[in-house]
């Protein structure tokens, strides 16, 4: 081979991430000379790389599947609309934590630097054509995760949280590794799209395959934080710092969706219908545990977190029949939730003083007297998780649960809509609490004219997009059929 | 036919009215808030007479139909219709409102803009229940309009009202998410949503009765049918008065509607098949909770139970018709369901027209306890008379529109068995006893303590509403022509539907 066989690969696919990449770098090193009172400056300048990453993944919006980096890197419609939301969501979770960092003296730059890998760890991820790119990805991700979830240092939940989160996501990782080694094994190769060409040719290696599989299964279900992989979530989710429960949240569940269809439909495709089972097992297990646990819980970030559980339940019934339209639906399912988990932590955000965080379930209590226009965005972040219509979240559930009968399994569907019923429950006690109870501090609370705006814009989506979700369903179908 | 889109309307002015009233409404003081509240629910009422008006009552076809794509990704619809069978419940429905505005009037103090907001947001919603043609459109107006009357129950109730509304919602949500299962799958076989083409679907016989099965949970808690009613006295008593109005008057008329709007035309073999044990569910419900209403001290959940008795004609009404169309003898099956939705229409006018009365006691003596009474003749002389009406209506006197139902089902059923019949009619007596022991006690007999002697005689604005009602009452007692010959062409058409076997 001569060294003029060596071609550069095409950049322009990943030009967004080649951007966020050098933006990170520059956040970085800006933060380190910046004095204090100019810290807000860091916080603009990694909300405008997210800008310029959106314009330049808009602007290479591809039309079709294209690969670079010998095929490591994939660009597709469906890779370009998930990173148009989570660079739209992160843009968001930024803003919320300026909002919480700043009156607590923890407005330093590591939030918004590690927060900017984890966008590039998480667009990695969901770009992945390769099982090692899939895990690299994974891999920038969590680790930045890991650090943000101690940022407060002194904080002894908050530091216990991260230790939690970094020794059994590295356990996750390490299943997801053996996993890959094994469909490396059998099929003798990390390309996703090699995998799954040859999946069909391994009669005899048949059971390693699905033996990998299954830690796959595992690690992407702990990721995502499906029963029974879901130990870390409610003590991450409130061991955290809120604006980095508000991150974990929201934009990783989008890159897992992504890695979940990477893994298992590009790669592991011919083999769906040994992973339709697990995630049914899943699926069930999810939504009964998060449903029912949450409705013990008084910790508002807690009951978020098995709230958040019992969703990727719902996420896995649509993946559960193994259609294109079924992915959509999840797609679908992951997008609107996302967009509720965001305005659902940003009222918890916006309740906090310094001093005081607003993370109990209590905190809500006669909140309708406090502030109306706060408290009925809150009924429709609550209302739209439960899945009543005529909010986005009713869509969700229902997107999902016509795949599932479609498919047949209508016993997973009634399964899901019973736990939903038990869902509402908890959500339900929120809203009683804002509006049937009256306040222990009847002082009204304010919010800073940008605070509601944009909070406002978050639960006036979901509403807009409950009266009408088609534009965003078609965008779904649309791109996993592309 | 006029090319307004009038059902349009009648579903959006009064949503965009109490968004208004809801936004803008918050810092414009009460009366304000009040006149718009009342402009806007009588306007949607004037639409709905010329909904009237414009009703060709001489076909079964839906009619002012407005069609258009809603989510195309799901083929849904955005399908609205009436027909003889949801006319009057759409008529009833804005009426109710006006009154329950005007019920409202000064009585509610807390958040006045929010608690008017709620009633027409919610006339929107229900009316958008009683005329939509695509099933999941249907699905969506039924449950949205569960979130106002939680927040009305929650906010503006009685002392036990977190109790009551949680358990109202959690109740009729876990009935209607079996529903929405139900839809799926209906639409996997007939791959539509319209509720028309659903009606034509050919279905197997087990997934006829699982389908119906589906129904009924979402139905049978909201009519309410016994043994699932036990949310229904508890949301009555904690209700503020409006709230308890169009709880009883319009909210469980959805139920029944559901039965023949989607229940018995879909799975029409399960419904033949499972007629006899619907029967007797609806019977249980007339004679024994008729027994239940009779032991209980307070007002309203006196009316409550005797709202699910009389719901239990409703349910009888439509599944008496099996039993006689399988006799055929399809004249009387047309008289039991015409009767079934008479008694629908004549219900809400009584039982509105008591919540209200208790209502105008309640806002006097804050308390609904018949205990707490005794002798209001003696000081509330007009009052008395109307309660008086209002309560030989609801024992089913001859004259009065709850005669009118009561007397075309019991009659039905005669044909169908007579001791369907003399179980039915068991109600003349429990409903004459229990409304008339309750009335005796609350107005007859001497002054029972200072407050009631204290008590004053409604004022006009009461005047007015309980008038309303009482020519309402009278008008279809006495004939009550109108009302059949709208329903006629449609009941008719849905027997011949229901007759045609789908195995």
């Amino acid at each position: 081979m001569t060294p003029s066989a060596f071609t550069v690969p095409g950049l322009l696919p990943a030009a967004a991430e080649i951007f966020l990449l050098g933006m990170a770098c520059v956040v970085l090193l800006v933060d380190i000379w910046l004095p204090d009172r100019y810290r807000r400056l860091t916080c603009q300048i990694a909300q405008a790389s997210l800008a310029g990453a959106l314009i330049l993944v808009l602007a290479t919006f591809p039309d079709a599947r294209a690969t670079t980096f010998a095929g490591t890197f994939v660009a597709d419609p469906m890779a370009a609309v998930l990173k148009t939301f989570l660079l739209l969501v992160s843009g968001f979770g930024f803003f919320y934590a300026r909002v919480h960092l700043e009156p607590r003296g923890l407005m330093r730059g590591e939030y918004f630097v590690l927060g900017l890998f984890a966008v590039l760890g998480m667009m990695v991820l969901v770009s992945a054509g390769n099982f090692l790119t899939l895990y690299l990805g994974l891999e920038l991700l969590s680790l930045s995760l890991y650090a943000m979830v101690a940022l407060d240092r002194d904080s002894k939940p908050g530091c216990e949280a991260a230790m939690k989160y970094f020794v059994l996501g590295a356990l996750a990782s390490g299943m997801l590794l053996y996993g890959i080694s094994m469909i490396y094994g059998s099929t003798g190769s990390l390309d996703l799209a090699t995998v799954g060409a040859s999946i069909s040719a391994t009669g005899d290696m048949r059971l390693t395959l699905v033996l990998g599989l299954v830690f796959v299964v595992v690690g992407v279900a702990f990721k995502l934080g499906a029963v029974p992989f879901h130990m870390w979530v409610p003590d991450v989710y409130e061991g955290a710092p809120t604006p980095v429960t508000l991150f974990i949240a929201t934009a990783p569940k989008i890159a897992a969706f992504g890695m979940l269809m990477r893994a298992l439909v590009d790669g592991l495709g011919g083999l769906a219908a040994d992973w339709s089972q697990m995630l049914v097992v899943l699926a069930v297990l999810s939504m009964a545990a998060g449903n029912v646990i949450a409705i013990a819980q008084t910790n508002i970030k807690r009951m978020l977190a098995y709230s958040a559980i019992a969703h990727v339940g719902f996420v896995f019934v649509g993946m559960a029949p193994g259609t294109p339209d079924g992915y959509a639906a999840s797609m679908f399912y992951v997008l609107t939730y996302v967009l509720m988990a965001l305005g659902g932590f940003a009222m918890v955000i916006w309740l906090g003083r310094a001093g005081h965080e607003a993370d109990l379930l209590d905190d809500f209590r006669g909140l309708n007297d406090r502030n109306p226009w706060f408290a009925f965005m809150m009924l429709i972040l609550m209302l739209s998780m439960a899945g009543v219509p005529p909010f986005v979240g009713f869509w969700a559930k229902w997107s999902v649960l016509r795949e599932a009968v479609d498919a047949g399994m209508i016993w997973l569907a009634v399964a899901a809509v019973l736990f939903s019923v038990v869902g509402l429950f908890y959500y339900l006690r929120v809203v009683r609490l804002m509006y049937f109870e009256s306040p222990r501090d009847a002082a009204p609370v304010t919010a800073f004219a940008d605070m509601k705006v944009v909070v406002s814009v978050n639960a006036l989506a979901i509403l807009a997009l409950g009266v009408y979700p088609g534009t965003l369903l078609d965008l779904c179908e649309a791109v996993i059929g592309a | 036919m006029t090319g307004l889109p009038l059902l349009s309307l009648l579903v959006w002015t009064p949503i965009v009215g109490g968004l208004w009233v809801l936004f803008a409404g918050v810092g414009r003081g009460p009366s304000t808030v009040r006149a718009v509240a009342l402009v806007v629910s009588l306007a949607t009422f004037v639409l709905s007479i010329f909904l009237w008006a414009g009703f060709d009552a001489g076909t079964h076809e839906m009619q002012f139909v407005e069609r258009a794509v809603w989510i195309s990704a799901f083929d849904i619809h955005y399908h609205l219709g009436v027909d003889g069978i949801s006319l009057p419940l759409v008529l009833l429905t804005t009426l109710m409102t006006v009154l329950v505005v005007l019920a409202g009037w000064v009585v509610i103090e807390y958040r006045p803009a929010h608690y008017m907001a709620a009633f027409l947001i919610q006339e929107g919603l229900m009316v958008g229940a009683f005329s939509a043609l695509d099933s999941i459109l249907f699905y969506v107006f039924w449950e949205a309009l569960l979130i106002p009357m939680f927040l009305i129950i929650g906010i503006w109730g009685g002392p036990r009202r977190i109790y009551a509304t949680v358990k109202f919602f959690l109740y009729t949500f876990l009935g209607s998410v079996l529903m929405l299962v139900a839809l799926l799958y209906l639409y996997s076989e007939a791959d539509s949503f319209a509720i028309l083409d659903l009606h034509h679907v050919p279905l197997g016989f087990t997934a006829q009765v699982l389908v119906f099965i589906a129904f009924l949970a979402a139905f049978a808690v909201k009519v309410p049918m016994w043994p699932v009613h036990t949310w229904l006295p508890d949301a009555h008593v904690e209700a503020p008065t409006g709230g308890s109005v169009i709880l009883a008057a319009i909210m469980l008329k959805l139920g029944g509607y559901g039965f023949v709007r989607l229940s018995m035309p879909i799975a029409p073999d399960a419904s033949a098949e499972l007629a006899m044990f619907m029967i007797a569910l609806s019977l249980v419900a007339i004679v024994y909770v008729g027994f239940v209403a009779l032991a209980q001290p307070d007002m309203k959940k006196l009316i409550a139970y005797s709202s699910i008795s009389h719901m239990g004609f409703v349910t009888l009404g439509f599944f008496i018709a099996f039993s006689l169309m399988e006799a055929g003898d399809a004249t009387s099956a047309a008289l039991g369901v015409e009767g079934a939705l008479v008694q629908m229409i004549s219900h809400g006018f009584i039982s509105g027209a008591l919540f209200l009365c208790v209502g105008v006691m309640y806002d006097r003596l804050h308390s609904r306890m018949i205990g707490d009474y005794g002798g209001v003749a003696h000081p509330m002389p007009i009052f008395a008379t109307f309660m008086m009406l209002f309560s030989l209506a609801n024992s089913g006197l001859p004259g009065t529109s709850g005669f009118v139902g009561e007397f075309m089902v019991i009659l039905a059923s005669f044909k169908a068995g007579a001791w369907i019949a003399v179980l039915a009619a068991t109600t003349l007596v429990l409903g004459a006893a229990y409304t008339l022991w309750m009335y005796k006690r609350v107005v007859y007999g001497p002054v029972a303590s200072d407050g009631v002697a204290a008590l004053s005689d409604i004022g006009r604005r009461e005047f007015v509403i309980l008038g309303v009602l009482a020519v309402m009452v009278l008008a279809f007692g006495l004939w009550p022509a109108p009302l059949l010959e709208v329903m006629e062409p449609s009941v008719e058409h849905l027997l011949e539907h229901l007759a045609r076997s789908k195995l």
